[in-house]
């Protein structure tokens, strides 16, 4: 694992990789959405409002798998002191971000036409807003030093006590009494969501999954870049 | 601080650092836990009708009751806007008088939650009605073909 976390290293294997990633990713979410929008069936109760599920479910799978994948890099980063996972982390929070706002805002959405409500404070909502707001910390707090270490690893023990959220988004519902439904898909029982509404939910989600890796490699390419040029400059300084 | 001068090998920085995250995760996840056991109350969105009954209430305390609207219990009132209905947590159940509109889900059988006050006649008025949708999935076909041959299951709330 040492061995990949060197930075160029990584780019090797990861540069050859990108363009098969963002065609499986364009790939399944045309699929999925022509899927989704066109081809499912409406729902017993929902009629086509049920459409909204096939952004608004992968949005949320990738707003705390993304966290997750930040919360893990930043572990490593910080006790192996690996630049990579500092780098890793930093360039995803962004992404997660833009996946937590789009869980929120079709989520919304879809509640005003089925629940009759835009927004309530049930402990499901709640805590994803809390995500939202650590995303928006962390990359606050990255970039607050003119140290950069400093503030990486600032972020990434911010980033860490923030992955106490996950497990309590994930079982929120579970735990408490919520408006937000429990789980559909990934519970003990199996999903309770019909083979012709979950296959293009699962292609959806496996063309985010890809776009989230498309999108971090060219992030993460430019803060490689970004601080090698730091280190050419602070080397001219010294000299 | 070089390792020579602290004494301590690269190493052993290391797996001091490890176990220091892994510590800490687990007080924080600890401390986490306890919150939100303390907290139980607070974070419930609603009460069931069981709740309400065992629940010391100060009069008048506004809170939201959550439920199945039994089935045959909804009357609309002669001015077209109130709706009478009765929740039931399939043990206890509570009456309920809201004034206003309904969400699109709303119907017998249908899991909601109310916000209002528990009135003094053990009427409920409700400021605010939502519909509460369950995790079930499917298209109208499948789920008519499940409700003739005897397998459709009720929302269980």
């Amino acid at each position: 694992m040492h061995r990949f976390a060197n930075p160029n290293q990584f780019l090797r294997i990861a540069n050859p990789l990108l363009p098969w990633i963002s065609a499986l990713s364009v790939l399944c979410m045309a699929a999925g959405l022509y899927l989704g929008l066109f081809q499912a069936p409406p729902d017993y109760q929902q009629g086509e409002s049920v459409r909204i599920m096939y952004v608004h479910v992968p949005s949320a799978w990738m707003a705390l798998f993304v966290y997750a994948s930040m919360a893990i890099a930043s572990a490593t980063a910080l006790i192996w002191r690996h630049p990579l996972g500092f780098l890793m982390a930093k360039a995803s929070a962004p992404i997660g971000a833009c996946f937590t706002v789009i869980c929120l805002a079709t989520g919304s959405l879809w509640g005003k036409p089925m629940w009759g409500t835009w927004w309530e404070w049930d402990a499901r909502m709640t805590s994803v807003l809390i995500l939202l707001f650590l995303y928006v910390g962390y990359m606050a707090l990255i970039d607050a030093f003119d140290d950069p270490t400093r503030g990486q690893r600032a972020a990434s023990i911010l980033a860490l006590v923030g992955a106490v959220n996950v497990p309590i988004i994930k079982f929120s519902v579970d735990w408490w009494n919520t408006l937000h439904q429990p789980a559909s898909v990934v519970k003990l029982s199996g999903p309770a969501i019909h083979p012709s509404m979950l296959w293009p939910l699962l292609i959806m989600a496996v063309g985010f999954t890809a776009f989230y890796f498309a999108l971090m490699i060219v992030r993460l390419r430019s803060e490689i870049a970004a601080a090698k040029i730091r280190n050419i400059r602070l080397g001219q300084v010294h000299s | 601080m070089s390792a020579t001068t602290s004494g301590r090998t690269p190493a052993t920085r290391k797996r001091r650092r490890l176990y220091a995250v892994l510590a800490g995760l687990t007080m924080l996840g600890v401390a986490a836990a306890l919150v939100l056991t303390a907290f139980q109350d607070n974070i419930v969105f609603f009460y069931s009708p069981t709740d309400l009954k065992e629940k010391e209430l100060h009069p008048n305390q506004f809170l939201r009751l959550g439920g199945l609207v039994e089935e045959g219990s909804v009357k609309k009132a002669s001015d077209g806007v109130t709706t009478e209905f009765i929740i039931t947590d399939l043990s206890n159940t509570v009456a309920v008088r809201y004034t206003g509109l309904l969400p699109d889900l709303f119907r017998e059988g249908q899991g909601v939650v109310s916000q209002g006050r528990l009135g003094p006649d053990g009427i409920f008025v409700a400021t605010e009605v939502l519909a509460k949708h369950d995790e079930n999935y499917m298209p109208p076909e499948v789920a008519d073909a499940l409700k003739k041959s005897g397998q459709w299951k009720e929302p269980s709330k």
